[in-house]
């Protein structure tokens, strides 16, 4: 068998004249947990239901777990998904509803409740197998849309964004399960979201969708420190995107001062430049770095946050609440640590 | 279910057909069936053996083209292609060839001079659905309806049932206008589409009546005008009248239900008891007041007064859904900027109103036009173009030429009527129900049009009783319209005598009709609900190509008036290939599809209530089409198909327009017995046997209720709380 859990080669899906995926290859390797993210609009859905074949290709060629599964219907895929709105049937318990896709796949009934009710153990919902699932919180609705697709034991496992029903504290909590079960139990799973810091947190992998294509993928790691271009710097993590121009390795200038930073290569010349919020700390005016004044000031607990005028534009920081207090209107210096200089300007 | 397993089963089906069963109809009953292998009883492979249907071997090569691939366990595009061939095989020899031999004159060279080919039978219906089998599977292995051959078959067998039962009646009757004496006859259709019998004008200077058209448009618009003002008015008391009002709205609901389990003509004749010529109030006049006896209630007056009656409540059902779905922060917002309540009243409510007027003045318009029973009763010399029709006809000058021109106008009204009201919704939508708790408290009336309301409303809701109230008693005293008010059984003896003689003997007149009516209101009901609900869940839930050519043909029976369906069907289904008249089978499709659009329309709406994620899940699961319609939607959508059940039961019962030219003497219905008595003057009867009809409807539909907690029986369904996934 081979070590990809999924192969997208040149799918695409459109409506009408509106491809909502355009020609998209990628492979995701098996055990890890891949996230789609983009704006709304981006074809992240799309490509997901096409993994799952609630929607056809008009397009291309979709296999999954080396097996060409392009033409076949969501039922032929053994694929499992979570959805967005859980999709429990009302009319079932909760015990039916776990065992539903196990009697749809001809198990015995008795067969098909020992193991439901294995997977409900599993995932902590004993006790509750005979109530509807109007009758549970939003979390044991969450739980319970996982394990009826988990006792599927399916190849590919699907979520589309599972969190965003929930309140925001429980939100954390349910992702780090859900890593965790991916973990454990080694499933291939393809995980949609539109929340970037959900996205960086469960993910092996992240793959940003624009316009029905595929911006960047890439790790968590590379997308935030090495975006390949203003949206994805812009859409991974807040960024302030200045036009500079690089003078040599190691050394910008913006608004016209030369700057020494750390950077990846980049030829020199005029050029968009990105930089983390963090990345810039200010220091009280006459040091070396980008002079400014302070506009705005917000103490926020753990971090505070500034805005700061300058030659090359208005600059949003953050520090650590720790580090040294400005109030407004006073003149700083800014240090920059870590630039990113855009390969796209276009975008 | 796979393409192969459905190919296999149609192969099956397709195969018994040629082989086993009898593949012309029986003219003689099931009697019949001991003449097989040989004589009328004969299957399809006798007959080309013999070589009386030689033309016909296209049916059996097609079937040995299918069958080689399909044992060895493969099921090809190529399928489609010979689904399709087996279904034109059989109907284009079907309609090439006729009774009197050859039909179409030009295929001679080819045919030759065959002898006479009587109607399909079972085994040409079993090679038909087969042929829709095997072209479904085809489809589903191509990847069309997404791949799924169960929808695939679905899809394909409701669309040629609709072709079947719709569109070719209609097509059919467009042909017998442009025919005259069996020949095309553009000119004698032109004629007839302008004829003054249709358009006349002559009212207006002498005093002969005007054109059907004319009279038709005349009593639609002012049974629509009338009805939809007195449903508002009843409207505004029960959602604006304060405390009082909640005491009239529960009068007025419960009225709501009477005009749906009424026969649509009993109005008529409780008319025709109170303002007849020897009528109850007509004689008190003439005691009192010495106003002459006169006939005035037949002709417009009387027609437009039973329609009005019948549809007042259902503009009120639409009215008053449409007043609560306004959301009353809307006038407080109003208000609080300083509006007084007049204004408030024609600045806010009236223009959110105006779509459910709309939708109210169009429904009223529509049903008159297509009301058969109210005009035939009551109309007298005022004809509109229903009655025109049934008696061009069934009338002494039998012009089926006539007929069809005459359906055509009227089935151009109508749809100009709906194609109005689209033009005017179109760009009007307010959409008022925001799904968020409005905590806002309803603006109260302004104090004179309250008033104005309240004097429209009590004295219609007295009068409505009053007539509702002679149905009640009529059947039970010696003559009611003499006023003669002694109790008696003897009206209901006549009808429903029930005797002894070696067990229980049927005597009265009325129990054939009673018995049939059931039987068919039996039958058709659940029919009319499965498909119903199945093509709602189609076109709801399926994406397939001709999705929808589909949804429209169904709403289309919707818009047919039933005269015109009457027509359509006996002029489509008199003679061979497919001859149904005189059986109990047509009256039976003519209610599926008549009461079709209302199972369709209940479905959709009860289904956009239903998160489709449900259905998702279900897939995901490994569920197919078929599992996720069972255990998933048909349980979710339990309320509606009971409804749509209740529904086409009712309809079933009380409908007239369309089966009274399909009955016949052996299948006759209650609500053409009825008009039958009436013409024979004997209105007690009538009347008698219209309570029995009323109390059976209202047991049915009470028990259903009690059955399924609420059934919702107006065709105006209040918006019920959306099932969403999980919650």
């Amino acid at each position: 068998m081979s070590d990809v859990a999924i192969n997208f080669e040149g799918v695409t899906k459109a409506f009408g004249n509106v491809r909502a995926v355009d020609e998209v290859s990628f492979q995701l390797p098996r055990g890890a947990l891949v996230t789609l993210l983009g704006p709304s609009g981006c074809g992240k859905t799309t490509t997901l239901r096409l993994v799952a074949g609630l929607e056809l290709p008009t397009g291309g060629r979709i296999e999954i777990e080396g097996r060409d599964v392009t033409g076949l219907s969501a039922a032929e895929r053994r694929i499992a998904m979570v959805f967005q709105s859980y999709a429990l049937f009302p009319h079932m318990n909760v015990l039916e509803n776990v065992s539903y896709g196990l009697l749809v796949n001809g198990a015995r009934k008795p067969s098909a409740e020992a193991e439901a009710n294995a997977m409900l153990k599993t995932l902590g919902l004993e006790g509750l197998g005979q109530r509807l699932p109007s009758e549970l919180s939003g979390g044991q609705q969450q739980r319970v849309a996982v394990a009826r697709a988990l006792v599927l034991r399916p190849k590919v496992l699907l979520f589309d964004e599972p969190l965003s029903n929930l309140d925001a504290r429980l939100r954390r909590r349910v992702r780090e399960d859900i890593r965790d079960l991916q973990r454990k139990l080694g499933l291939s799973v393809v995980y949609v979201t539109h929340d970037q810091q959900e996205a960086l947190a469960v993910s092996d992998l992240v793959c940003v969708m624009r316009a029905g294509k595929i911006a960047q993928m890439g790790t968590p790691v590379e997308l935030y420190d090495d975006p390949a271009d203003a949206f994805i710097a812009d859409f991974m993590g807040e960024a302030n995107v200045l036009q500079g121009e690089v003078l040599a390795p190691g050394r910008i200038a913006l608004g016209g001062i030369p700057l020494d930073v750390t950077m990846r290569p980049h030829p020199s010349g005029p050029a968009q430049i990105a930089v983390r919020p963090e990345s810039i700390l200010p220091q009280p005016e006459g040091a070396p770095g980008l002079p400014g004044r302070i506009q705005r000031a917000a103490f926020l607990g753990q971090t505070r946050e500034y805005e700061v005028e300058t030659a090359a534009g208005m600059l949003f920081v953050v520090t650590p609440a720790a580090s040294l207090a400005f109030a407004m209107g006073e003149a700083v210096s800014c240090r920059l640590d870590r630039v990113i200089p855009l390969r796209d300007v276009k975008g | 279910m796979g393409a192969l397993t459905l190919a296999r089963a149609a192969l099956l089906c397709a195969t018994l057909g040629l082989f086993l069963a009898p593949w012309h109809g029986l003219q003689d009953g099931i009697s019949e069936v001991t003449a097989w292998p040989g004589g009328s009883a004969a299957p399809l492979v006798a007959l080309l053996l013999d070589g009386s249907r030689w033309w016909l071997w296209p049916v059996a090569l097609l079937l040995a083209l299918a069958a080689p691939a399909l044992l060895r366990g493969r099921a090809g595009a190529g399928l489609a292609w010979i689904g399709a061939g087996l279904v034109l095989a059989v109907f284009g020899a079907g309609y090439a060839i006729g009774l009197n031999g050859l039909q179409w004159g030009w295929l001679a060279p080819l045919l030759g001079a065959p002898p006479a080919q009587p109607s399909l039978g079972w085994g040409a219906f079993l090679v038909l659905a087969g042929g829709i089998g095997l072209f479904a599977a085809g489809q589903a292995a191509r990847g069309r309806f997404g791949a799924d051959a169960f929808v695939a078959f679905l899809v394909c067998s409701c669309g040629f049932l609709l072709l079947l039962f719709v569109f070719l009646p209609l097509v059919n009757m467009l042909s017998a206008a442009l025919y005259e004496d069996g020949r095309l006859a553009p000119a004698a259709f032109g004629a007839r589409l302008v004829a003054p019998e249709a358009w006349s004008l002559a009212c207006l200077s002498t005093h002969a009546g005007c054109g059907v058209v004319w009279n038709t448009l005349l009593l639609a618009t002012l049974t629509a005008v009338i009805s939809t003002l007195l449903g508002l008015a009843f409207a505004l008391l029960a959602v604006r009248g304060g405390a009082r009002g909640k005491v009239s709205a529960g009068a007025f609901r419960a009225m709501t239900i009477l005009p749906l389990i009424t026969p649509p003509f009993v109005v008529s004749l409780a008319l025709i008891v109170l303002f007849g010529r020897t009528g109850i109030v007509t004689g008190f006049m003439w005691d009192w007041f010495d106003i002459p006896r006169s006939r005035w209630i037949y002709g417009l007056p009387g027609v437009l007064l039973a329609q009005v009656l019948a549809q007042a409540p259902i503009a009120f059902l639409l009215l008053d859904g449409a007043l609560r779905a306004i959301s009353p922060s809307l006038e407080e917002a109003a208000s609080t900027m300083g509006a007084r309540r007049m204004r408030v009243f024609c600045s806010v409510t009236w223009p959110l109103l105006k779509p459910a007027l709309a939708a109210s003045f169009l429904l009223a318009f529509v049903e008159s036009l297509a009301d058969f029973g109210n005009p035939l009763v009551l109309g007298g010399d005022f004809d509109v173009l229903s009655t025109r029709i049934f008696f061009a006809i069934a009338g002494a000058r039998h012009d089926p030429g006539r007929a069809a021109a005459l359906a055509l106008l009227l089935l151009a009204i109508t749809f100009g009527a709906f194609a109005l009201q689209a033009l005017w919704l179109g760009k009007r939508r307010y959409t008022t129900v925001t799904g968020k708790g409005d905590s806002g408290i309803p603006a109260a009336l302004p104090a004179g049009l309250k008033l104005t309301c309240a004097a429209v409303a009590w004295p219609w809701m007295i009068f409505t009783a009053a007539v509702y109230g002679i149905i009640l008693v009529g059947g039970f005293v010696h003559d009611i319209g003499r006023g003669d008010l002694s109790f008696t059984w003897r009206h209901l003896g006549t009808g429903f005598e029930v005797g002894w003689f070696d067990g229980p003997a049927f005597i009265g007149s009325a129990w054939d009709s009673l018995f049939t009516t059931i039987q068919v209101a039996a039958i058709s009901a659940p029919l009319t609900a499965g498909l119903g609900i199945l093509l709602a869940w189609l076109i709801a839930r399926q994406n397939f190509p001709g999705r929808r050519g589909l949804e429209f043909m169904t709403m289309l029976s919707f818009a047919i008036p039933g005269t015109v369906v009457g027509v359509s069907y006996i002029m489509a289904f008199n003679v061979p290939p497919v001859e149904l008249t005189g059986t109990a089978l047509i009256l039976v499709i003519c209610f599926v599809f008549r009461n079709l659009p209302v199972g369709v329309r209940g479905g959709i709406a009860a289904l956009a209530q239903i998160d489709k994620s449900l259905d998702e899940a279900s897939a995901t699961m490994g569920g197919g089409a078929f599992q996720t319609l069972r255990r998933v939607v048909l349980p979710l959508l339990r309320p509606a198909i009971v409804t749509a059940l209740a529904y086409s039961f009712v309809t079933a019962m009380t409908a007239v327009s369309a089966v009274i030219f399909l009955v016949s003497a052996r299948h006759n219905l209650a609500t053409v017995y009825i008009v039958g008595r009436v013409e024979a003057g004997e209105m007690a009867l009538a009347i008698a046997y219209s309570t029995v009809l009323i109390v059976i409807m209202l047991v049915t539909v009470l028990g259903i209720e009690k059955l399924v907690g609420r059934a919702r029986l107006g065709r105006a369904s209040a918006a019920a709380p959306p099932i969403r996934a999980g919650a």
